[in-house]
């Protein structure tokens, strides 16, 4: 699935100062009935931000008007549990592009570059440094600059380095998909396949 | 410098690297299921792309499919979509399925290993975090994403970085009352939820040795709630003799030719971990989860710890406790309970079923608890009959259901109501994991049983 190629983000934030946001709660089970990828922004946070009653949340960050923005910044071991990519699909299709935290769950991660949404990891007084500066100003905003690899706090100036796997950085700035790479080496594939014991 | 287990599985599937990047991995099998393939096979369609090795691939429906009167359609419209989409996509690339009623649909993870699809030194994935159960058998598999499902149905690979290494290893002897999945939520209680991300965990010690194929199996499966890719236990006789003459298990010297190779799998001497554990076998008593992660778990007679005493962020273990309704320093033991699920790919297998009806039969369910018994396939189910289990259970009030993931996940209609309390032996108890607003204690088909007697949090070794 072909997705909008990464370079240079500056966007407001929407802080999740929460850990361990698994994928349950990103996006629960019972929104997983869908044939296509298609609306699943409608249910991002579904239970955090609505009641069962379908009422608004007037406490959970998504229904705050003074925070909006295409990154999101979560807590420590953001999107842990299922494998589900309908998590990172329900963020990518609520318009935000960006993730920001400590600490990523491995499946997580994997699922958000292949959509073309970039994980930032970042040190814990990073952070914490962005949950303080977006607390004092809902308007910060936040510079992700991905050929330089760097992250930066525009209010405060402040700036961090982030790792990325240069193959997965060349993917994400071009909007190139795994599965072409794969196709196109079907016949080294077949080859290696060719002797396997079962 | 010596190979680990792990190291000469994943070697053996390279095809090649990308530079600077990640491995093409080569997959002998691919599990795929209703909710996480749909979107794959739909991309395939688009760009014309049929699936690679479809005698590699095997599909079953399970997540999202009822656990009662499964001869009849399924109502809810979009779920029946799911499983016709399927059904369809299986047929039209030539993968076997098994669905809704097939005497092989169960569980993706129970019927891998149950038909011989599982094999040592194999690699194995399937849109499913739980797809690590399959280590058990000395097999490299884990979760992935729907796009990784759409490489996978594309060109029978996947690219991916090799994790990092992790051993975890537990001396001595169990108590008689302390399960597999004690083990797994002690480790993960010891070194939380993320404690082994990015890493591939290899169990060793006396006590995986000693546990069934069933105990080993739930010990992988539990492997992702620990953060890790997945988890392995090095192959021995009791993993050749499960696996032999079991329907897709090679047979003749093709057995043989594989032995050769399953017999070089193991972690050699002078191998080097990126990180290693050691616990303790007389540290671990049954155990019971407080919290809404599977890290939150303590010995059944412990009280929930103090927030000042947990790492971690206080504020997360205060909203955590004030979703189960539960106080700091209280005991678990007593704790009212309203429902009762066994079942699952972590504790949805005969072994389960067995050690349950150990402590039920001759007694009575209590009128307070409602318990859904799900087994993890009909092969489950049948071995059940057979046993003579299915009657003991009715005896003692219990029915049992048809094979899926069930409340595990709450995608069908078997949803914990919001605010009651469930003592499950499945995977997750994140908030709302088993219907929006329940509540979820994890726990071992025994902790599971005694709560069914008595409606309370009870020590199995307390029942006389």
């Amino acid at each position: 699935m072909a997705y909008e190629p990464f370079s240079i983000l500056e966007s407001t934030a929407v802080p999740l100062p929460i850990e361990n946001v698994d994928t349950d709660q990103i996006i629960p089970a019972r929104f997983l009935k869908a044939t296509e990828r298609i609306g699943f922004g409608e249910n991002l946070f579904r239970d955090w931000r609505y009641h069962l009653n379908n009422v608004p949340k007037k406490d959970f960050v998504l229904n705050n008007p003074i925070y909006d923005g295409k990154v999101l910044v979560g807590g420590k071991n953001f999107g842990s549990g299922s494998s589900r990519e309908h998590a990172a699909w329900a963020i990518y299709d609520y318009g935000f592009r960006c993730v920001v935290s400590s600490f990523f769950a491995d499946i997580f991660k994997n699922n958000a570059m292949n959509i073309g949404i970039l994980p930032v990891v970042v040190s814990p007084k990073f952070l914490s440094d962005i949950f303080t500066a977006i607390e004092s100003n809902s308007r910060t905003k936040l510079k992700i600059d991905l050929p330089k690899q760097n992250i930066t706090i525009i209010d405060t100036n402040k700036s961090e380095h982030f790792d990325i796997n240069p193959y997965k950085k060349n993917n994400l700035l071009n909007g190139f998909d795994d599965i072409d790479f794969l196709v196109a080496k079907r016949e080294e594939i077949v080859n290696f396949a060719f002797d396997r014991p079962f | 410098m010596g190979l680990t287990l792990f190291d000469k599985v994943w070697d053996s599937h390279v095809v090649g690297s990308v530079k600077h990047g990640p491995d093409i991995l080569f997959i002998d099998r691919h599990l795929v299921h209703e909710v996480t393939s749909p979107v794959a096979f739909l991309n395939l369609k688009k760009k014309g792309i049929k699936v690679l090795y479809p005698n590699k691939t095997f599909a079953t429906a399970d997540h999202n499919t009822p656990t009662i009167n499964q001869h009849l359609p399924v109502k809810e419209k979009q779920s029946a979509m799911q499983l016709k989409m399927l059904e369809e996509n299986a047929q039209a690339n030539g993968i076997p399925y098994w669905g809704l009623g097939h005497r092989k649909n169960g569980i993706v993870h129970v019927i891998g290993p149950e038909n011989g699809i599982t094999l040592p030194g194999a690699t194995i994935v399937c849109g499913d975090s739980h797809t690590s159960t399959h280590g058990a058998f000395g097999a490299v598999a884990f979760g992935i994403g729907t796009s990784e499902v759409e490489m996978v149905l594309a060109t029978q690979s996947i690219l991916q970085p090799k994790p990092k290494k992790m051993r975890i290893n537990i001396d001595g002897k169990l108590h008689p009352s302390v399960l597999a999945k004690d083990v797994a939520l002690f480790i993960i209680s010891q070194i939380t939820t993320s404690g082994a991300t990015g890493h591939f965990v290899e169990y060793t010690g006396q006590v995986f040795r000693d546990l069934s194929m069933e105990g080993r199996m739930t010990v992988c499966n539990l492997s992702i709630e620990m953060g890790a890719r997945g988890g392995i236990i090095a192959p021995d006789e009791k993993t050749f003799s499960y696996i032999k003459n079991r329907e897709y298990t090679p047979k003749g010297s093709d057995w043989d030719k594989a032995m050769e190779y399953w017999k070089m799998l193991y972690t050699d001497s002078d191998a080097v971990f990126d990180r290693e554990i050691n616990l303790n076998a007389q540290d671990i008593e049954p155990m019971v989860t407080y919290g809404t992660n599977p890290g939150m778990g303590i010995g059944i007679t412990k009280t929930i710890p103090n927030a000042a005493d947990v790492s971690g962020s206080i504020e997360a273990f205060k909203k955590s406790l004030h979703y189960m309704g539960y106080n700091e320093g209280e005991a678990m033991l007593g704790k009212k309970i309203d429902y009762v699920f066994l079942g699952s790919c972590t504790n949805g297998r005969i072994e389960d079923f067995r050690a349950f009806t150990n402590v039920v039969k001759g007694k009575r369910k209590s009128d307070s608890v409602t318990v859904w018994l799900v087994p993890g396939s009909h092969n489950v189910l049948k071995q059940i009959k057979k046993e003579g289990i299915y009657d003991e259970l009715r005896d003692s009030g219990f029915e049992v259901r048809e094979p899926g993931c069930s409340a595990c996940l709450a995608m069908n209609d078997d949803k914990i109501p919001a605010g009651k309390y469930a003592v499950s032996t499945s995977n997750r108890n994140f908030e709302g994991r088993q219907g929006p607003g329940a509540r979820t204690i994890l726990a071992s088909p025994i902790v599971a049983a005694a709560a069914a007697l008595t409606g309370k949090v009870t020590d199995p070794r307390a029942l006389n």
